[in-house]
């Protein structure tokens, strides 16, 4: 069985967002980086595929230089191999994400054989476009289903389930080849070991130079150099970040109602005025 | 029948769900804006009761795809049913409620058609260009984009305008529409359901929730949480650090990646506050907060606060409840 997972690098938020100066990314100089966590799931997972029933994982990223560090954290969990489609840094939009990662699948294919199952999560933590697996999967020509939770291969088929609105499990059959966009909760991922990474140390980061955004990064719209190749070629591309801002507060600073033990009166008072005390 | 938009209203057997009805009320001043028409599509045996429930809803057409195998929910075949409609609307905007399925039909669609999506919009602008702003890290931040396309996909951020409410007025002119689906577009469909095995209060009916991160210490600790939720008839849940330690299983998880909790009160007990977390419980009527840190960044989204260590303030509430009830 040989599986793709594609991830995407992300900053790691923690308690508040801080914009840059020009209002175009967050300010990420005292933040580290994390694979966005549905596709944690998605690495997890092909590792634990290729070990019950052998073949090969491969892990792919579209980003910047330093998305080589995801890369790894893959490899350090048991992936095999690792491509990074380098871009200058800046944003790319979803369609043009889309037709290049499909355009690489393609090549990938081409020299190294097909892969009966790709994986992405079900949305990326940071732009949450939910769209950029569908695309791949229909410039592809394979079947997907997204919000996947619960995954089983069993002879060419995936037999996968997403939880229904109101409670309950949605089941779903793809033939393999397929595709599959997971979410959280699929599996509960491992720690990496050490000898894992440092084994991930020493392989082996295929790259792929790509350009800045084919939507132009500071450019509004698409102009005429703004065309997508490859597999999701003839696209339009979009849409086209112009700015980011944080959204207006909601609530301000908390009341304190007491410290300690002490202050488990008043905490029921309040409940009882809330009228939540059966 | 140019400015025309087209919403999607998603049904369960011939009722509308509210997040359909909140991408209407979405797109009714959008069409106001263009001056066109604001059209709908409802899918499937009982499309046409889902659309005769849209009465003063300022609905001009509701497209009807009868066909019965569009009853079992198949993404492509409902892009595809979509697509029609869109192509027999006129539409020069289709709207859909943010749902899993409607992020879902919707980038089929788009990646079918050639054409951009944008997800979870919570306002939209057309011009020559169209301006719009959208939700990232589910709603803690705010992108402005353009977009810029023959037909423009939105998806509507879930709760941030009212649902129309179907009131007195006209019913929308019904169509059926043959949308001439093959077979191959119901290749991928559900193929079986199964219940799921949970007991007692679910996260997101509980009147109140108790949640537990990284301060509660280990998953015996949530002992303490589940008796004082146990005396409130509540639920008790978990931030994305305590699933991951496996101190609690991901159903329990709240926030971007777990479940969007609505309940009267949250009591967020040893809980920093990361933004993962608050996206999933800034919908409660009041936070409390039970925290050692006075700074830390939950008390920015907290109502009321108890600063100490939940070990020892947790069960002296459950001990002052039971006093108070006489149990």
């Amino acid at each position: 069985m040989n599986v793709l997972v594609c991830v995407k690098r992300v900053p790691q938020t923690g308690g508040r967002i801080v914009l840059t100066a020009d209002g175009r990314a967050i300010d990420t100089r005292f933040l580290g980086f994390t694979i966005s966590p549905h596709e944690e799931c998605g690495v997890e997972e092909a590792v634990r595929i290729v070990e019950a029933q052998g073949g090969s994982s491969a892990v792919l990223t579209l980003g910047p230089p330093e998305a080589e560090d995801q890369l790894r954290d893959a490899m350090a969990l048991g992936i095999d191999r690792a491509i990074l489609l380098e871009t200058p840094g800046g944003e790319w939009d979803p369609v043009s994400t889309a037709a290049a990662i499909a355009e690489a699948i393609v090549a990938q294919e081409a020299a190294n054989g097909p892969f009966d199952l790709i994986l992405f999560g079900n949305e990326a933590a940071d732009t949450g476009d939910f769209q950029v697996g569908i695309r791949v999967a229909v410039a592809l020509g394979r079947p997907i289903i997204n919000g996947i939770k619960g995954l089983t291969l069993a002879d060419g088929v995936a037999h996968a389930r997403r939880e229904a609105g109101g409670g309950g499990w949605e089941t779903y059959a793809l033939p393999l080849p397929a595709v599959v966009g997971v979410k959280e909760g699929l599996n509960l991922p491992r720690y990496p070991s050490v000898p894992g990474r440092l084994r991930a140390k020493r392989k082996e980061v295929e790259r792929v130079a790509l350009g800045a955004s084919p939507s132009g990064a500071l450019g509004l719209g698409a102009g005429e150099d703004a065309a997508v190749d490859g597999p999701g070629a003839g696209a339009v591309p979009g849409p086209t970040m112009i700015g980011l801002r944080l959204p207006a507060e909601e609530r301000s600073a908390a009341a304190v109602i007491g410290h300690g033990p002490d202050a488990a009166p008043a905490v029921v008072d309040l409940l009882q005025q809330l009228g939540l005390i059966r | 029948m140019s400015g025309t938009v087209l919403v999607f209203v998603e049904h369960a057997d011939g009722t509308v769900d509210r997040l359909s009805l909140e991408a209407l009320a979405f797109a009714a001043p959008l069409a106001a804006d263009l001056g066109g028409g604001l059209d709908v599509v409802a899918l499937g045996s009982n499309g046409d009761s889902a659309a005769g429930t849209l009465r003063g809803a300022g609905v001009g057409r509701a497209n009807i795809v009868a066909d019965a195998r569009l009853d079992t929910y198949a993404p492509v075949a409902w892009a595809a049913a979509v697509g029609a409609a869109m192509d027999t609307s006129g539409a020069v905007a289709v709207v859909v409620p943010g749902s899993d399925r409607g992020n879902e039909v919707l980038a089929h669609l788009a990646a079918r058609r050639g054409l951009p999506m944008a997800a979870n919009v919570v306002a939209v602008t057309p011009g020559t260009s169209w301006r719009l702003a959208r939700q990232r890290w589910a709603g803690s931040l705010l992108e402005d984009a353009a977009l810029d396309a023959p037909v423009r996909l939105l998806s509507v951020a879930p709760h941030v305008v009212p649902p129309v409410e179907p009131r007195a007025g006209a019913v929308p002119d019904l169509q059926l529409l043959d949308a001439e689906l093959e077979d191959a577009a119901f290749a991928i469909r559900v193929t079986g359901l199964e219940a799921s095995a949970t007991a007692g209060v679910s996260l997101t009916d509980a009147r109140v929730v108790v949640g537990g991160g990284r301060g509660v210490g280990s998953a015996a600790g949530f002992g303490q949480l589940e008796e004082l939720a146990s005396l409130l008839g509540g639920a008790v849940g978990g931030s994305r650090v305590v699933t991951s330690l496996g101190w609690r299983p991901h159903s329990d998880q709240i926030g971007q990646t777990g479940l969007r909790i609505a309940p009267d009160l949250y009591i967020a007990c040893g809980i920093s506050g990361a933004i993962q977390h608050i996206v999933g419980c800034k919908a409660a009527k009041r936070i409390l907060a039970i925290n050692t840190d006075p700074d830390s960044p939950i008390m920015s989204v907290a109502d009321y606060a108890v600063i100490g260590d939940l070990g020892t303030i947790v069960p002296a509430i459950s001990a002052e409840l039971r006093r108070r009830v006489g149990a």
